[in-house]
């Protein structure tokens, strides 16, 4: 019986984020990086791990701040809001997650990289358009003591400066995870050219050797490790992404009243003002699935799927609406590279697609409401 | 989703267990199918007849433990419950699938505004008959030119000392044959502005010079009246508020009235059947454009659902939640016609027949399309978070 109210801790959390993020990544800053063809800024990072937002999921002994999942939610929706660029998700949330599943002094080392920001982290899962772990196909073959690793994935985000992936494939009788640094012999990292102007890439594993060292968790259990990363890193992306709707709709909003045509502000408009309520309405319902997914992620892990994918779902359809009006009530303006809400409705679209799509995620609900 | 099977020592723990118990031995087993139909509800009040024993003994055991209203106070009939227990309450009611013991406007509506607005005579003696199910209420605010604009209502008390003397005429009265009592939007003063000249008054519906009439509704049925005030006499003390503040415990009281709908028929709270569920009941395999419909509304509906948890959630913390009900009852309601719409679809011809083999399907999808006008329309719901949410200009 999880509690649907923001805690006074998180409020702050969420004020204090607003307060860096207003100076040091807003909206501006995304284009400023598009503009010179940067993908990452270390400098950035570093200074969000300073604030121990790296390691919001690192446990103390690690040197983490160990805030929980609906802190780091409340982070990644303060990001969205301005579209702040940093491997927040990939690193700190899915990264994290996942070597938190493993006890062992490795991966206690690797945590402690994460939460001073020593290191970065992608996730690679997707072989073809659509997010779908179960089809995995590359192969991690059976070499001696080791394995060899040989496939393709895309729409690795983060993949092409990461310092260490995430790769899953396919072993003798199941998935198994594997967590090699970007660099070892036989990985080519191809950046892709991504539409939200952040880094993604595709990246080809050609015979390349992994040790039993190399597996994170056990050998032909990838999902014991994998399954709560994921469910970390789709809570974290739809608050991201509600954050985003959150942005796209307030700047909107201020333009109802501020445009003015046919001698008033268009926000007189019953037109517009019913569907800028709609939208806001929709915005409201989509958060309350936000702060039900972090409070099951933190309280009652084992039972969070559900939520997670509802929380995935719901978020995907509020954005793309949500970017869709912002664009349309703009006007000609809205079309322009030069006024920002184009940066939103292409990040939305990204992050619709990335770890699961709306129906991806509507079939996981579906199937725990029995049909 | 939000339920927790363990058995700490926690208080709210314990008072699961003696719930649970009280329950088990407690609630017939013909009260335990959901009661998702019309005729299952029990409305209460002098006249009403128990469709069953069952019913009867299921709401006088329930009316003696507070449950019922198991969040008001206990000396006005409930059982005092903080709002731990109550999601803990409809955790279990839905966990047995138990039918609500009593459903009434008195419950829903007047209950919250006497709770907030009455003085403590009016609650004794209001509040408790309520509760235990003997007197029902219905709610005389609509009338021929005051719908959407329901501040314009015409309806007239004239001061005569120690009661008002009231003429008029109030429309779409839901039970207003049905009902003992009705709570109505009266103008008091008729100079002032619209705003500031009407008062909530109380009124037997036995009273001499108040007449209804029912009016037929798409549905076959005729839930609802025209009501009419000739010379009716409402002595003073039956004024809940100020007299010419009425508009207050109006407004307050529509709050209670949208949170309400928007969850009502919807089965949108914790345990509410999946409507995948409930289509599959009638249809073997549903087909891939139905599912997909279906899943879109179930994804809405828990949304929605854990909205009306958290604004409950945050209203005990203390923290504004502001017009949340004009977006709760949107929301809701438009959700609600969705998912009639889909059982209609589900059903096929069979869904086409009154009182056909899926029964009152097509009863209650007519029914639904009520949802999203009566309380306030969907319209005026998104004018009001337009005006007071997102502060734009008109
Ligand atoms: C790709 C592109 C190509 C174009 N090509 C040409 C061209 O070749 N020649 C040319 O002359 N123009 C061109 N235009 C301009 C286009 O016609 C205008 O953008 C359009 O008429 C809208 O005007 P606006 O941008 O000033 O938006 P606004 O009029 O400011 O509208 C902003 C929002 O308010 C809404 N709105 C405004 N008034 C009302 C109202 N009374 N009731 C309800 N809603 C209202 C609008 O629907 C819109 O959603 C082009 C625009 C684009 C995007
Ligand atoms: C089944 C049912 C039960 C009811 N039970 C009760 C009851 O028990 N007691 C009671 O007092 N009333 C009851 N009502 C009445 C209900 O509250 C009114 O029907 C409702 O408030 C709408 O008023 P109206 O019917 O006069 O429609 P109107 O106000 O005439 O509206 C007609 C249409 O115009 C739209 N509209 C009106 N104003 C605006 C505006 N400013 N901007 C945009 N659109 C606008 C409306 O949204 C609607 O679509 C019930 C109604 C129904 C259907």
């Amino acid at each position: 019986m999880v509690k649907l109210v923001m805690t006074e801790e998180e409020t702050m959390l969420a004020d204090m984020a607003r307060g860096f993020l207003d100076g040091a990544a807003p909206v501006g800053k995304l284009r400023e990086m598009r503009d010179a063809g940067m993908t990452h800024d270390a400098a950035l990072w570093k200074e969000m791990a300073d604030m121990g937002w790296a390691g919001v999921l690192v446990p103390e002994a690690a040197g983490g701040s160990d805030m929980g999942f609906a802190a780091a939610n409340v982070i990644a929706r303060e990001m969205g809001k301005t579209l702040a660029v940093s491997p927040f998700l990939s690193t700190a949330v899915i990264a994290a997650t996942a070597l938190r599943q493993v006890s062992d002094t490795r991966a206690t080392a690797a945590l402690a990289k994460i939460a001073s920001g020593d290191v970065t982290y992608a996730l690679a899962v997707d072989e073809s358009v659509k997010f779908d772990p179960d089809a995995v196909q590359m192969q991690a073959k059976r070499d001696g003591n080791g394995f060899r690793l040989s496939g393709k994935k895309q729409f690795v985000v983060d993949g092409s400066l990461a310092d260490r992936v995430l790769v899953l494939a396919r072993t003798d009788n199941g998935l198994t995870l594997f967590d090699i640094p970007a660099d070892r012999a036989g990985v080519s990292r191809e950046a892709s050219s991504m539409i939200d102007a952040r880094d993604a890439a595709r990246i080809t594993f050609e015979n390349v050797e992994a040790t039993g060292e190399d597996v994170l968790g056990a050998v032909d259990s990838a999902m014991d490790v994998l399954k709560p990363a994921l469910n970390a890193g789709q809570a974290a992306l739809a608050a991201e992404m509600t954050g985003l709707s959150a942005g796209a709709f307030g700047m909107t909003v201020d333009y109802l009243k501020e445009r003015k045509q046919f001698g008033v502000e268009i926000g007189r408009f019953q037109a517009l003002q019913h569907r800028a309520a709609h939208l806001w309405c929709e915005i409201e319902v989509t958060s309350s699935a936000i702060l039900n997914a972090g409070r099951m992620l933190d309280e009652e892990p084992d039972n969070a799927e559900m939520a997670v994918s509802l929380a995935k779902a719901r978020a995907t359809n509020t954005a793309i609406l949500a970017v869709q009006e912002g664009v349309q009530m703009h006007g000609g303006i809205g079309m322009t590279d030069a006024f920002d809400m184009g940066f939103y409705m292409k990040r939305a679209r990204v992050g619709a697609e990335w770890l699961g799509d709306y129906s991806y995620h509507a079939e996981v609900v579906a199937k725990h409401r029995g049909f | 989703m939000t339920m927790t099977a363990g058995s700490t020592e926690s208080p709210t723990e314990s008072f699961r267990a003696e719930l649970r118990g009280w329950l088990e031995e407690n609630c017939p087993e013909e009260m335990r199918d959901g009661g998702l139909t019309e005729d299952a509800i029990c409305w209460g009040g002098k006249d009403w007849v128990f469709t069953s024993e069952a019913q009867e003994l299921w709401l006088k055991r329930c009316a003696a433990k507070g449950y019922t209203v198991p969040t008001w106070p206990v000396e006005y009939g409930g059982a005092g419950l903080s709002r731990e227990q109550e999601k803990v309450f409809d955790e279990e009611m839905a966990r047995i699938n138990a039918r609500s013991p009593l459903e009434s406007f008195g419950i829903w509506m007047l209950g919250p505004a006497l709770l907030h607005f009455g003085t403590h005579e009016q609650k004794l003696h209001y509040l408790p008959p309520v509760a235990r199910g003997e007197v029902r209420w219905c709610q005389g605010y609509s009338e021929p030119g005051a719908g959407s604009d329901l501040a314009n209502v015409q309806t007239k008390g004239e001061d005569k000392g120690d009661h008002w003397l009231v003429n008029g005429q109030k429309i779409w009265t839901s039970y207003a044959d049905k009902a003992d009592w009705i709570f109505a939007l009266i103008r008091t003063d008729k100079d002032a502005p619209k705003h500031k000249g009407i008062s909530f008054l109380l009124c037997s519906m036995e009273q001499a010079g108040v007449e209804t009439r029912p009016i037929k509704m798409i549905s076959g049925v005729s839930p609802f009246c025209e009501t009419f005030f000739t010379d009716a006499v409402i002595p003073k003390e039956q004024i809940v508020g100020e007299e010419n503040k009425g508009w207050d415990v109006a407004k307050y009281l529509l709050t209670h009235e949208r949170e309400m709908i928007s969850g009502g028929g919807a089965g949108l709270s914790g345990g509410g059947r999946a409507l995948g569920a409930v289509l599959a009941d009638t249809m073997d395999v549903l087909d891939a454009n139905t599912r997909a419909d279906a899943m879109r509304c179930e994804v809405d509906a828990l949304a929605i659902g854990l909205t009306l948890e958290r604004y409950k959630d945050q209203s005990e913390a203390g923290q504004g939640a502001g017009d949340a009900s004009a977006m709760l009852k949107y929301m809701g309601t438009e959700l609600n016609k969705q998912r009639h719409e889909l059982m209609m679809n589900a059903g096929g011809s069979d869904a086409l027949e009154w009182d056909g083999p899926l029964g009152n399907r097509a009863g209650d999808w007519l029914r639904t399309k009520a949802n999203s006008i009566e309380g306030g329309t969907s319209e005026v719901m998104l004018s009001i978070v337009s005006r007071r949410v997102l502060g734009l200009p008109g």
